[in-house]
């Protein structure tokens, strides 16, 4: 029984409860239930009416039946007409009832809203504050619609009670949250504003957290709060503290409101006002002094409230970005809370510092900190602190200190906890690659990982390291060297063998050439893994296998013998045996130059966002940490890009060969049965499949690639006068969205395009079909930029053959570079002649500023604050348009990812939006841009806004998006 | 805050307070999870974990597992301290709180939190005037107290 029982105690509950208390099982815990509302019902059912005394005493035990975890499905009318009587107990129960088990019945809906209709209106504060607390309890939008009109008059009424004006504060915050839509803005927000000022600190404090929640996605309208904030702060830090009576918690004068104001100050840029700005920096100044000065008390709450304020403070200095001073001093005081012996303050400590970790001006001062977090990722107890000390590293991470984080990061490794095993994989891969400036260190690295941590080494990872391998040829050699060595131990990861295979059938001839690593010795390592290994890895050997067929001829009968025996040719694995059927057929008929050509050295990757950091960025969510770091040091753009710059020149790229797929990890070319190995984001199979049909001329004349469907019709053969630009409009405005398809097409020519885009830099791949069976002469495609585009964009071209056969196709690459933002597109002009008549023609390239687009994912909060960092008008462009396309959600989502910019998703308040981000790379600069589509649908239009830091590219964009939908 | 959870070291729920629409079933997964992951850590751990796209913090007092959770921009320590403050302000109200005054005036526990936070904010940090609205109710219940039966006075109805 309890000590104590207060007010009115029901003696009925209390023997209950008691009983299930002494139940010895589950099972009798289950009856005793199961007889009480056998007996409940019977009650609530029976002919006599109940009191309200006995109404209340069997709810309440419905509740605790529910709280114990049991299904409760009736007692929601009961519940109902308590909370209808005019007696405070038994209203009371009635909503905690209601409260708890919210029921989506709407008959009781209207009869519950009712009855607070009544009690709001009571102008009793008792019962106006328990109608209030139902209201923010359930926050259903059926509620929302029947008091959000109501709540904001009667939280802003000269004569509402203080109590009430609380409780209102939060009901309507409850209300905005769950349906923003239905809570009217209007003349009470500036009334709401100045409820900062007011002189009882509970109704600050309430009214604080629900200004700032509308000022997240009103930032206009709740402008003046700033000030008001900054002064109340200003108040606060500055009293002593007894002056604030009970709202000084353990010596700290108002803790709860001061963080809440501080985040208030965190929806905003830093003050204009110079008198505001230098009132916050001396709150703030006042704030990390008092973290020297000794405690006042040895209680933890003490110290917990106190640094609960200087965190947030942190935060706000963090978030404002422009004090370098505060910065540092900031970064000082978590550099000793590192080493505090309290393990809150360590966590918190090696949290915040990440996110100073990516402001430039305290980059170095974090940096100081290193062996400190080195040494917590060693000696930590916790594991979740060392995962934050893991962060850390990654956040401080730059060229200076990569090769000792790596090494520390490998090293904790070893022994780290399996929870966060892969993520530390994935960031060792990403720094490895990031700031390798010796790409031999690039490759023992990751071998290391595989060696360590093997099973959390994802796909993404040693695909990428693949696609280094062979983008770099300085490297090819010791690549093979090593994995060759790595190979020799007697049990090695199946993912080493995959790197080992794939880098040996490619460069194995690299190390030929040492009587140690002889192709024979090559392949018969290998061969020793094949039994261990899983199908698809026994799949990409078969294809090692076959090139080595091409590499070393002299071993080639070793390998037939390989492929012909039973366990290769009468696989039960339908993959398997296919391959081994296929390259053993290959190695017999075909000639050594066949094989030459068909086994080819793979040709480079396209350079592209490491798929690693996106698989970072999903696992870890959007809006975290990481994200904000990748954005701002793309903006200082000092770091090492994944793009090597060396590719830019690299228009000596061959087509993607045929026998690139033939090669594939995944895709067997010759088969065209077997999946990929895996179907999340497999990095490999995506190169290929944009080139799918670039890859299939395996089949002799079907060069015909870019019949796609959406082919326009085609035009008259033109013998226009030079300079006119073909209206080809509609088809350029497709490649807006797109990179692939057909240009332009006429009876006599076919010009279709296959592009790819990473950052500030770009290749074009031009394929110009001949449709006649008679030759082209003097064919000279021509691509040129007016004198404005000229400076922005850099385009480099090489001529082509001049001659182009009936029926053939030739190919032109072209080299893209974007210097600066630009507006124009450039001309693509060709001459030819054919048969007696010249012909003259010219298309629009649709190279286009969006093509620039680095995806951004953000969450809501990060979106709206950057949207509201852009409102200076002419950073603004919208554009309200008619739809010339059906309005489809889905279409209208795959051409904003076509667009460049991510899609957010779950940011806008209004689900039938859309709201995209991302930066726009040039070589001088980097521009990132928010957009926001509103469809509106009855009247079939649409508002597009764009908010980019440069007028003429928010203008541009506008533009380029408002021609899509 | 997006819930707040008090549940016994042997793993028993003593109230639950969600302040985001969610279904039962999730509400069950949650709190099976999180009851689990925290029961699992040890005394000198620190207070705060990552737990989905979540911060927990919670605070060990006696029997009983205070357990909040919020949101990625919330801040852990007043969070810390909006236990405390609960936990005195039972305290104050039963004198000396222990587990047993939760679980059989479980309707009180709900009310007193109620008058502190509200739709997951704090709404009165005031010791004095939470109290004083608490005590304002029971005032009330007392003179709406109607005469019982001698059944229900020896608890067999």
């Amino acid at each position: 029984m309890p000590a104590v029982s207060k007010g009115d105690g029901m003696r009925g509950l209390a023997v209950f409860i008691s009983d299930i208390r002494n139940c010895k099982s589950k099972e009798a815990e289950i009856k005793r239930i199961n007889k009480e509302l056998a007996n409940i019902r019977s009650k609530f059912k029976g002919d006599k009416a109940l009191d309200g005394y006995s109404k209340k005493k069997y709810v309440c035990k419905l509740l605790f039946i529910f709280l114990l975890g049991h299904d409760i499905d009736f007692g929601h009318m009961e519940a109902v007409n308590l909370l209808s009587s005019n007696r405070y107990t038994e209203k009371q129960i009635g909503y905690l009832f209601i409260s708890v088990l919210v029921n989506s019945n709407s008959e009781l809906i209207r009869l519950i809203n009712n009855a607070i209709k009544n009690d709001l209106a009571s102008r009793n504060p008792t019962f106006m504050g328990l109608a209030l607390h139902c209201i923010a309890n359930v926050g259903s939008r059926e509620m929302a619609e029947a008091f959000a009109g109501e709540i904001p008059k009667i939280l802003v009424a000269g004569d509402t009670m203080d109590s009430v004006k609380q409780s209102a504060a939060l009901c309507l915050l409850r209300l905005y949250r769950t349906s923003p839509d239905l809570v009217p803005m209007g003349d009470w927000t500036s009334r709401v504003v100045h409820l900062l000022n007011d002189q009882h600190l509970g109704v600050v404090t309430a009214a604080t957290s629900l200004i700032t929640t509308l000022a997240q996605k009103n930032p206009e309208e709740f402008k003046t709060s700033v000030s008001l904030a900054v002064s109340r702060l200003s108040r606060i830090v500055t009293s002593a503290s007894t002056d604030l009576q009970d709202y000084t918690y353990y010596f700290v004068p108002a803790p709860w409101l001061s963080v809440k104001l501080l985040r208030l100050l965190q929806c905003y840029p830093p003050p204009e006002d110079p008198a505001v700005r230098g009132r916050l920096t001396e709150c703030l100044e006042t704030i990390l002094n008092k973290a020297q000065e000794p405690p006042k008390s040895k209680k933890v709450q003490h110290s917990n409230a106190k640094n609960a304020v200087l965190f947030e403070a942190i935060s706000l200095i963090i978030h404002h970005d422009s004090e370098p001073n505060l910065l540092v001093r900031a970064c000082n005081q978590l550099g000793q809370f590192l080493q505090h012996r309290e393990t809150n303050l360590r966590y918190l400590a090696l949290e915040s510092m990440c996110t100073l970790a990516s402001s430039e001006f305290s980059h170095e001062a974090v940096k100081t900190h290193i062996e400190t977090v080195i040494n917590a990722l060693k000696t930590e107890r916790d594991v979740s602190v060392r995962q934050r000390a893991v962060d850390l590293l990654y956040a401080m991470c730059d060229r200076s200190n990569a090769q000792q984080i790596v090494a520390e990061m490998l090293n904790y490794l070893e022994t780290a906890d399996y929870s966060i095993r892969e993520e530390i994989v994935l960031k060792v891969a990403i720094l490895a690659e990031k700031y390798a400036v010796d790409y031999t260190w690039y490759v023992d690295t990751i071998l290391n990982l595989i060696r360590i941590a093997g099973d959390y080494v994802s796909e993404e990872v040693w695909y990428r390291v693949i696609q280094i391998v062979i983008n770099r040829d300085d490297v090819q050699g010791y690549a093979a060297k090593t994995v060759f060595e790595a190979l020799q131990a007697p049990a090695c990861h199946e993912n080493l063998v995959k790197v080992g295979g794939y880098i040996l059938g490619e460069f194995g001839n690299l190390i030929a050439g040492d009587p140690r690593s002889s192709p024979l010795i090559q392949f018969n390592l290998l061969h020793s893994k094949f039994h261990l290994c899983s199908v698809p890895t026994r799949a990409l050997l078969l294809s090692t296998y076959i090139k080595f067929v091409n590499l070393f001829p002299e071993i080639k009968t070793t390998i037939q013998d390989v492929l012909r025996s039973d366990s290769q040719l009468k696989n039960a694995d339908v993959e398997l045996q296919q391959r081994a059927v296929e390259y053993l057929r290959l190695s017999t008929i075909a000639s050594t130059d066949i094989l030459a050509t068909v086994l080819e050295e793979m040709p480079p990757f396209p350079e592209r966002e490491s798929s690693i950091l996106a698989k970072l960025k999903k696992k870890k969510g959007p809006g975290t940490v990481t994200d904000l770091e990748e954005i701002k040091k793309e903006r200082s753009s000092d770091m090492n890009g994944s793009a090597e710059p060396a590719s830019v020149n690299a228009s000596a790229v061959s087509t993607p060969s045929p026998s690139a797929d033939l090669l594939g990890l995944g895709a067997a070319p010759l088969t065209n049965s077997a999946p990929p190995p895996s179907s999340s984001g497999s990095l490999l199979v995506d190169v290929f499949s944009d080139s799918a049909s670039a890859v299939a001329p395996l089949a002799p004349g079907s060069d015909d690639n870019f019949a796609s469907p959406d082919l326009a019709s085609s035009e008259v053969v033109s013998e226009e006068p030079a300079d006119t630009v073909h209206d080809a409009d509609e088809l350029f405005h497709k490649f807006v969205c797109k990179n692939n398809g057909v240009l332009f097409e006429n009876q006599l020519l076919q010009i279709g395009l296959k592009s790819e885009f990473r950052q500030n830099l770009g290749r074009m791949f031009i394929f110009y079909g001949n449709k006649t069976s008679t030759q082209f002469l003097n064919f000279t495609p021509t691509v040129i930029c007016s004198d404005d585009l000229q400076p922005s964009l850099n385009l480099q071209t090489k001529p082509v053959d001049p001659t182009v056969d009936g029926g053939a196709q030739v190919q032109q690459v072209v080299n893209i570079e974007c210097v600066s933002d630009f507006m124009e597109a450039p001309i693509l002009n060709i001459q030819f002649r054919y048969g007696g008549t010249f012909q003259n023609l010219s298309v629009k390239l649709p190279i286009t500023l969006n093509k620039f687009f680095q995806p951004t994912e953000m969450s809501s909060q990060d979106f709206f604050q950057r949207w509201k960092q852009l409102s200076n008008p002419k950073q603004e462009v919208q554009n309200i348009f008619k739809a010339k396309h059906p309005m489809d959600a889905e279409i209208t989502k795959a051409k904003i990812i076509g667009f460049g910019s991510a899609l957010l998703e779950e940011v806008d308040p209004n689900p039938a939006n859309f709201v995209g981000a991302g930066i726009i790379h040039t070589k001088t600069t980097q521009i990132g841009c928010l957009l926001r589509l509103e469809p509106n649908l009855q009247a079939q239009m649409y508002r597009l806004t764009l908010r980019t830091s440069k007028e003429a590219v928010s203008q541009r964009l506008c533009e380029l998006l408002s021609e899509q939908f | 805050m997006q819930f707040m959870l008090l549940f016994s070291r042997q793993g028993k729920l003593r109230l639950q307070k969600w302040y985001v629409p969610l279904s039962d079933k999730e509400k069950k997964k949650i709190t099976r999870e999180l009851v689990q992951t925290v029961l699992a850590r040890k005394p000198k751990m620190c207070s705060f974990l990552e737990w989905r796209d979540l911060k927990i913090v919670y605070k060990r007092y006696a029997s009983l597992y205070f357990c909040c959770a919020i949101e990625d921009q919330d801040n852990e320590l007043i969070t810390l301290e909006i236990i405390h403050r609960y936990v005195e302000l039972l305290d104050k109200y039963f004198g000396s709180v222990c587990e047993l005054d939760i679980i059989f005036n479980f309707e009180k526990a709900y009310f007193i939190l109620d008058e502190f936070l509200l739709g997951g904010e704090v709404q009165e940090t005031s010791k004095k005037n939470v109290l004083k609205a608490i005590e304002q109710a029971d005032l009330l219940q007392e003179e709406a107290k109607t005469p019982r039966s001698v059944l229900e006075e020896i608890g067999l109805t």
